[in-house]
């Protein structure tokens, strides 16, 4: 469902397109053969041709290429065959050559498109109007040193994808959720780690706002570099609030870039489309037009894995998990193949139960992660195992988890050590409840007069098996003899 | 032995096989003649210590049993190539100081055929320029004098124009040029030696310092047509660190020399004949051509239609380039940085600091080609310049695929005009004119070669252009080399060592 804004003179549609722009995962840049390795001294990953050093040329990384393919086919995009590197031209300090290399008239990938899961459980189709391959520019630093200002070409020529979204995004909650899910299928495809917190994936948010009905774009704001979740939802939500009450007011909304400040919760003005560059593009002379054999495709075409839609579809039938529970487990490649791992051959539906539950929450509590789970997914099978075999009852299998997170034991050796085994056997329950029932004449008339105090019984015969007696049977034997 | 410098390569390495002189011996006479001749110009970076070092390794090598191409052989690099541990200017002051820590892969290339470097020869500031007189680095002067005024320094050509000086001055035996627009044929046409342009993507252009990437192309200046297929023998080459550099194998230059043009048929454009042009370069034109047809090549005009737009395309795209390859001169990283105005400590911004140090870096030249650049690719104007040069550029490369079917070569004047006195420079779109025979070839990226074919009246050399199919240096060598022998061109300049 659609977010709207209520203003004073009506009810205002929120528009919005992103770009992406998406750190290729790839051991060396787009055009140098330096590493990509985040977090290395600073001017430690620089090759001649990063620091834009006198007859330096740049080199196309192949793998670039391939990530970017896979990447296009990971949204069903049309990919181009041939395509063209341009340069874009500006000066600053962390841009050594004067210019970037991307791909403005002829990207490598068309036309796409990303199905986004709404929390109502609505799904919609958000159209993807590209993907080209660019350099990621270098970092100024300017909080060091009262005076200067200092520069690291690490990232400089890095391979980014900028992935650019129609403008069918219509509030914050779409676009978190298309960020969400563009994130998911990068991570599956391995094209992008999605780190953002280390900048592999940030936003440019375009916001229009336009009356309920328009089908007139208003005037758009770009706000840059977004690099979280939550932080686009709350830019958009500001941004889209600000021109609503900007148009209330008799005022225009200025075409321009803007910057998200997550602290205050705004975006402000970064600069205006009078004082926009004139990138003057032109196709990059030092590279040739890139050609690429059709073939090269449909063997990467074939060599996808499968993806998030398929696999929560793939969950729902093959394991009869809801579209909700499929939809979570699926989210990341990891929890996916663990839950299957725990599900092979057991009872699927409890194993979603047990990973959504209590292995997340016990992950949360602990502020890890599955991929640092003391549990391991075979662990939590064996688990699920003895509660449908009806070794452990629910209730002890959840004490049995707590102890398998904190030792990382399996859950037969916590049973067994903790002697925890359920005692289903019918002849051992009927002798103790026999035991009970002549020890207490009275109570059992009671109980034949008021069935409510069988109850009683039941907790008589726990009680002498130690808590081991399967609840299911210590009921039936009741009911059989006390009925 | 004396006048060792005088040699060809050829002469000279026959003469180091024989062992009748050393590698030493030839280095140190053209070190010599450096010294003597120093006011022509020709060098930005001499570096007779390191060629003289470099020589006593040949010879040692020689003594080893060691046999390469051009094994001791003295050469002067164009300073727009990278050299290791040597300064690299490019004749701007913006590169002023600016010592590689890497080597171009052409020098690359001539060092480990066993060559040696006299040093770094002067050009025109970022290879823009018909007279080498925009080097930060002072004018080169030709070696020629005209008869009637022998007073007056001449202009060597441009932009290779210290490559073109000091082969014909006798101060190194041959020398790297590079050609954008003509700035091989152009110099070795004013300065009466032979110059080699191949077919763009034949040399590799790594390490060569950017002026307009898709028409850069390095190749050989030297005093014969031999010379120039030994030299080009060595300097081509695939290598995978330039992406337009083709893949494909390096024939022997020198194999068809002899074979002669019987039976060729040479193409003489009609749209090269322009208006103004003097008439003894005409003259010369048609005696080229009658030299080709006594030694039985059939001669045909042809028509390259869209020649007299290859100028005014050449005049957008090679700006636009540059307005962008020049960017990384900033002042930021390396060579040359302004100080802040006023004897302040620093600048008050980025934008300043750039600003001032382009403005005191680049000289008056560089910068009106920056400006060009900057406008014929700015949003608006991008379609109705660069794009429609692109597409006229396609057209002049139609031409000659076309011609070629027609014509094995095609010969043309290398130059309008024979070198005009550094004073008498003519400016502006009258300068640019000096390439109107050179520009088309290098539009299309066909190979293309000038060599000397004849004395004006004045008694200055000329030369006559032949272009070629593209990869085809082999052919166009051949018929160069018909031409040089029936031209026997012997004048010497009056300034040689």
């Amino acid at each position: 469902m659609a977010q709207t804004i209520k203003g004073q003179t009506g009810e205002w549609e929120i528009v919005i397109g992103m770009e992406v722009h998406a750190q290729v995962l790839s051991e060396s840049k787009l055009f140098s053969g330096a590493s990509t390795t985040f977090g290395k001294a600073p001017n430690h990953n620089v090759a001649l041709v990063d620091a834009a050093l006198p007859g330096m040329l740049p080199v196309l990384n192949e793998e670039c290429v391939r990530q970017a393919v896979r990447s296009g086919l990971g949204i069903k995009a049309e990919i181009n065959l041939y395509s063209v590197f341009d340069r874009k031209n500006y000066f600053y300090a962390d841009l050594p050559q004067g210019y970037q290399i991307s791909q403005l008239y002829h990207p490598i990938v068309g036309e796409g498109e990303l199905t986004i899961d709404l929390e109502d459980g609505e799904s919609r189709t958000i159209g993807i109007e590209r993907i080209h391959l660019e350099q990621d520019a270098g970092k100024s630093i300017h909080d060091q040193d009262p005076h200067r200002s200092f520069i690291d070409l690490n990232r400089t020529g890095v391979a980014l994808m900028e992935i650019v979204s129609k403008p069918d995004l219509r509030g914050g909650d779409e676009a978190s959720a298309y960020m969400t899910k563009l994130r998911s299928i990068l991570r599956y495809l391995g094209t992008c780690d999605g780190n953002m917190e280390q900048g592999s994936m940030r936003a440019d948010v375009n916001v229009s706002v336009r009356p309920v009905g328009s089908t007139e774009l208003g005037t758009r704001t770009e706000t840059k570099n977004v690099n979280s979740v939550r932080f686009i939802r709350q830019a958009i939500e500001f941004e889209a609030r600000r021109q609503v009450e900007l148009l209330e007011g008799g005022g225009e909304v200025v075409q321009e870039t803007r910057l998200y400040d997550p602290g205050k919760g705004e975006t402000r003005s970064m600069r205006s489309k009078e004082e926009a560059h004139d990138y003057r593009y032109f196709p990059d002379p030092d590279l040739l037009p890139l050609q690429l054999e059709s073939g090269f495709v449909d063997a990467l075409a074939s060599d996808l894995p499968e993806l998030p839609d398929e696999k929560k579809a793939r969950f729902q039938a093959e394991y009869g998990l809801s579209a909700y529970d499929a939809g979570v487990l699926v989210a990341e490649k990891d929890t996916g193949d663990f839950f299957e791992t725990v599900a092979k051959g057991r009872d699927a539906k409890l194993a979603a139960n047990w990973v959504m539950g209590e292995l997340f929450g016990a992950l949360n509590k602990a502020g890890t992660d599955l991929a640092d789970s003391p549990v391991y997914a075979d662990s939590l099978g064996g688990l699920i195992e003895a509660i449908s075999e009806g070794t452990i009852s629910g209730r002890t299998a959840k004490d049995v988890f707590a102890s398998m997170f904190e030792t990382g034991k399996s859950a037969a050796a916590i049973i067994d050590e903790q002697g925890l085994k359920q005692i289903s056997d019918e002849g051992a329950i009927e002798s103790a409840l026999d035991e009970i029932i002549a020890a207490n004449p009275a109570q059992v008339e009671k109980a034949k007069e008021n069935p409510k105090l069988k109850g009683w019984f039941v907790g008589q015969v726990m009680k002498a098996t130690g808590g081991q007696a399967n609840p299911v049977v210590v009921n039936k034997l009741i009911n059989q003899k006390l009925g | 032995m004396t006048d060792l410098n005088r040699l060809t390569i050829a002469a000279a390495s026959a003469g180091l096989a024989k062992g009748e002189f050393s590698a030493r011996e030839l280095t140190q006479s053209c070190v010599d003649a450096m010294d003597a001749l120093s006011d022509l110009g020709a060098f930005i970076t001499p570096t007779p210590d390191l060629a003289l070092e470099a020589a006593d390794q040949a010879d040692a090598k020689r003594k080893g049993g060691e046999d390469v191409p051009l094994l001791g052989i003295p050469l002067g690099i164009k300073d727009l190539f990278c050299t290791e541990g040597v300064q690299t200017t490019a004749a701007s002051k913006i590169l002023q100081g600016f010592v590689p820590t890497y080597e171009s892969s052409v020098t690359t290339n001539l060092l480990r055929d066993g060559a040696v470097f006299l040093g770094k020869l002067n050009l025109d500031e970022f290879a823009m320029g018909s007279s080498n007189t925009t080097s930060y680095y002072g004018n080169v002067v030709n070696p020629w004098q005209s008869a009637s005024k022998p007073d007056m320094q001449l202009v060597p050509g441009g932009s290779s124009g210290g490559s073109a000086s000091a082969v014909a001055a006798r101060l190194c035996l041959g020398a790297t040029g590079t050609d954008t627009g003509g700035s091989i044929r152009q110099p070795a046409a004013f300065c009466g030696i032979t110059g080699l342009k191949p077919t763009y993507g034949r040399c590799s252009r790594w390490g060569i310092v950017a002026f307009a990437s898709s028409l850069d192309q390095a190749g050989p200046m030297a005093r014969s047509v031999e010379d120039c297929a030994i030299l080009l023998g060595s300097m081509a080459g695939f290598d995978a660190k330039d992406t337009t550099a083709v893949d494909t194998p390096v024939p022997d230059y020198t194999a068809e020399l002899s074979a002669g043009v019987k039976g060729l048929k040479i193409g003489l454009p009609r749209e090269y004949r322009v208006d103004g042009m003097p008439a003894e370069i005409e003259q010369l034109w048609q005696q080229s051509a009658q030299w080709l047809r006594d030694q039985g090549a059939e001669v045909v005009e042809i028509s390259l239609p869209h020649t007299h737009s290859a100028l005014p395309a050449y005049y957008i795209v090679a700006p636009a380039e540059a307005s962008s390859n020049l960017a990384r001169y900033d002042g930021v990283r390396y060579g040359f940085r302004a100080d802040a105005p006023d004897g302040l400590p620093e600048f008050s911004s980025l934008e300043d600091m750039y600003a001032t140090t382009r403005g005191e870096g680049f000289g008056a030249e560089v910068q009106r080609r920056i400006m060009i650049g900057a406008y014929v690719l700015s949003a608006g104007y991008y379609d109705a310049y660069y794009n429609k040069a692109r597409r006229v550029r396609s057209l002049i490369a139609r031409d000659f695929t076309e011609a070629f079917e027609q014509v094995d070569a095609i010969l043309t004047p290398t130059t309008p005009s024979a070198a005009f006195g550094i004073t008498e420079e003519p400016s502006g779109v009258e300068m640019y004119m000096n390439d109107v025979f050179t520009v088309p070839a290098s539009m299309a990226g066909i190979p293309g070669i000038s060599l000397p074919a004849g004395l004006s009246s004045d008694g200055l050399p000329l030369g006559v252009q032949l272009l070629g199919r593209p990869f085809d240096e082999v052919g166009l060598l051949r018929v160069a080399q018909s031409l040089e022998d029936a031209a026997g061109f012997t004048a010497t300049p009056q300034l040689m060592a």
